[in-house]
């Protein structure tokens, strides 16, 4: 740009209109957070508005005490550790497999797998099978159906396809077999694709929230956000979860610090949120990609 | 370092027998995944036959009675199901029609913020606006919880004190709005990430055409007009068509957190009912009916927007 281009009006409003989204987009996360760490007295009458009032960090304290939210932690970081180890091996094996002309029926079994993007049997049927697979109350049933995934598997036989082959081909003159070529040839040089699996898998399997309501009824299988979800909903409970958190941590005399509805909502919706956050600038450079080798194969 | 001489020269020899073993270990490499993609996607559709079936929880299928179409009958049979039938398609075409709506605000996001000249601007707008992209509904929920409740919501405080309004309104509880709430939920929650592909192809437009346009005389709008907007025009047909396929999905998640008894007239879309059908009220046979009418129109449509998809672009999307 040769000439530097004048301050103008659609400039300002293009500059507030966008300013004032992005506000809407980010606030949220700024209420709840000053919330958590204000006087929960103030809090829970709802006039901390802009920034904290009363500062106080007891509530994440508190609410570990809080039965079972230790234990919900531990299935939502164990789900999203293992499950997407497993999903971002499968979808680099698979997609590394179906790039092989060789393969036995490979245009088939590939389209086996993509055309059930497409289909879904519906909520009950799909309820009554994993039943009927011993998959509800069963930690198994946060990890095992995830593993395949046709887009991930696309995303990854396309950036295969995008890598030399003469590569793959001298390693299989030196003898080496097919899982020996893509584990030491093809998964170095995929490694980025792989990231970007990783992180759509993570976030996924961490925000999932439907698979505990229709498959789990064991408190010891509750994921943060099935938690959470409650807490929001059955104010009782919660007021119940209230006393035995106190009970928990000797009597808390003080208003300010003595938990509240508000109180454990908001801090367990920090809890849920906070991972999220603390990973999100490290993988904004990956899902860019992501989701541009998406759209040229969707 | 001489075994693996004698192996390669054994492949060389037998080199078409090593082909025809390999085709085999490949597939077999495949085969546990395949079995699972069986499992989870395709034996479900097996469970259709509950559609014919009084089935009730608990009472194994040989043991109930066969009711051949009667579900699927019962969807229209009286006045009172073809009301609540009707109801429910109702709210799935009017929440879908004003996400289609909805669908040209990150195509106009997109080209304010490539306008934006201040990079680190820019940076902080779009790192932001795409962050609500990576949170789950309930945590939305959580936020439109704490942010419009009643007696302690954000929102009612702000207007109260302001002296707009006398006594809190539960907008949560509202039901005539719902559709619109749903909407805005929907577009506060995608609009950066969706803007992000109209973003990748605004940078890919070819400079020159922006230089000629200058050289023409084109002031800024109608470089927007004349360049812009016809450069990301395919995407958003392409995005346009996938989001006709998918009309009458809905996804049950965001519905679901945000329904209540006061909002369930018009937030129930199709997902949702079959969920309250089937899960809440165990009326298997029934839910399963309903879904299976949605499996069968949704085919039809993601046929359909693939019809069109070939007439426009030439390509499918499939």
């Amino acid at each position: 740009m040769a000439t530097r281009q004048r301050f103008t009006l659609f400039d300002a409003l293009n500059y507030t209109l966008l300013g004032l989204f992005t506000l809407a987009c980010f606030f949220p996360f700024y209420y709840l957070f000053i919330n958590t760490i204000s006087n929960n007295d103030i809090s829970s009458k709802g006039l901390v508005m802009f920034w904290p009032k009363g500062f106080q960090l007891s509530n994440y304290v508190h609410i570990f005490q809080i039965p079972g939210l230790g234990m919900a932690a531990l299935v939502s970081l164990g789900r999203t550790v293992i499950g997407t180890a497993l999903t971002v091996a499968a979808s680099g094996l698979l997609g590394f497999l179906f790039t092989k002309n060789q393969m036995w029926g490979r245009r088939l079994w590939y389209r086996f797998i993509v055309v059930t993007m497409y289909f879904n049997a519906g909520l009950i049927p799909w309820y009554l099978t994993m039943r009927n697979l011993g998959l509800t109350n069963n930690f198994l049933a946060y990890i095992v159906p995830g593993i395949v995934s046709p887009f991930f598997i696309i995303l990854v036989k396309t950036y295969v396809e995008s890598t030399p082959i003469a590569l793959q081909e001298s390693a299989q003159i030196d003898g080496a077999g097919n899982f020996t070529i893509f584990r030491k040839i093809v998964m170095p040089l995929i490694t980025p694709i792989l990231a970007t699996i990783a992180i759509f898998s993570a976030v996924g399997q961490w925000n999932q929230f439907q698979d505990t309501l229709f498959l789990v009824t064991n408190p010891k299988l509750f994921t943060l956000q099935f938690i959470l979800y409650r807490y929001l909903n059955e104010a009782l409970s919660v007021a119940e979860l209230m006393k035995q958190a106190m009970s928990g941590g000797g009597s808390v005399a003080n208003l300010a610090l003595q938990p509240t509805p508000t109180s454990i909502q908001s801090t367990v919706s920090m809890v849920v949120v906070i991972p999220t956050l603390l990973v999100y600038p490290f993988f904004q450079r990956y899902f860019v990609k992501g989701i541009m080798i998406g759209a040229v194969k969707g | 370092m001489s075994a693996s001489l004698t192996k390669t020269a054994d492949s060389s020899i037998t080199g078409k027998r090593f082909q025809i073993k390999d085709k085999y270990t490949l597939f077999l490499m495949a085969l546990p995944f395949l079995a699972l993609v069986f499992l989870f996607s395709y034996l479900p559709l097996y469970g259709w036959i509950y559609a014919l079936y009084d089935y009730q929880p608990g009472i194994p299928l040989a043991n109930t009675d066969f009711v051949g179409l009667q579900w699927f009958t019962a969807m229209v049979s009286d006045q009172v199901q073809r009301a609540e039938m009707f109801r429910v398609l109702r709210n799935t075409f009017a929440i879908s029609s004003l996400g289609i709506v909805t669908s040209i605000l990150p195509v106009i996001f997109a080209i304010l913020l490539t306008e934006v000249r201040n990079s680190k601007f820019k940076r902080i707008v779009q790192t932001l606006t795409t962050l609500p992209n990576f949170i789950s509904w309930v945590l939305v929920y959580s936020f439109a919880f704490m942010l419009f409740s009643v007696d302690n919501g954000f929102l009612n405080h702000l207007l109260m004190s302001l002296g707009w309004i006398r006594s809190p309104t539960n907008i949560l509880a509202d039901d005539d709005h719902v559709w619109l709430a749903m909407t805005l939920w929907g577009v506060w929650k995608g609009l950066g990430w969706g803007a992000i592909m109209y973003i990748a192809a605004i940078s890919g437009i070819d400079s020159e055409l922006y230089e000629a346009a200058r050289v023409d005389g084109a002031n800024r709008f109608r470089q927007i007009w004349h360049v812009t907007v016809p450069g990301i025009i395919p995407t958003y047909f392409v995005l346009l068509i996938l989001s006709i396929a998918n009309f009458i999905n809905n996804g049950l998640e965001q519905y679901f957190v945000f329904a209540n008894a006061m909002n369930m007239n018009h937030i129930e879309v199709l997902d949702l009912y079959v969920y309250n059908i089937g899960m809440g009220n165990s009326n298997f046979g029934f839910a399963t009916a309903v879904s299976i009418m949605k499996s069968i129109v949704s085919l039809f449509l993601l046929f359909a927007a693939n019809g069109l998809s070939k007439l426009i672009r030439g390509k499918g999307i499939i």
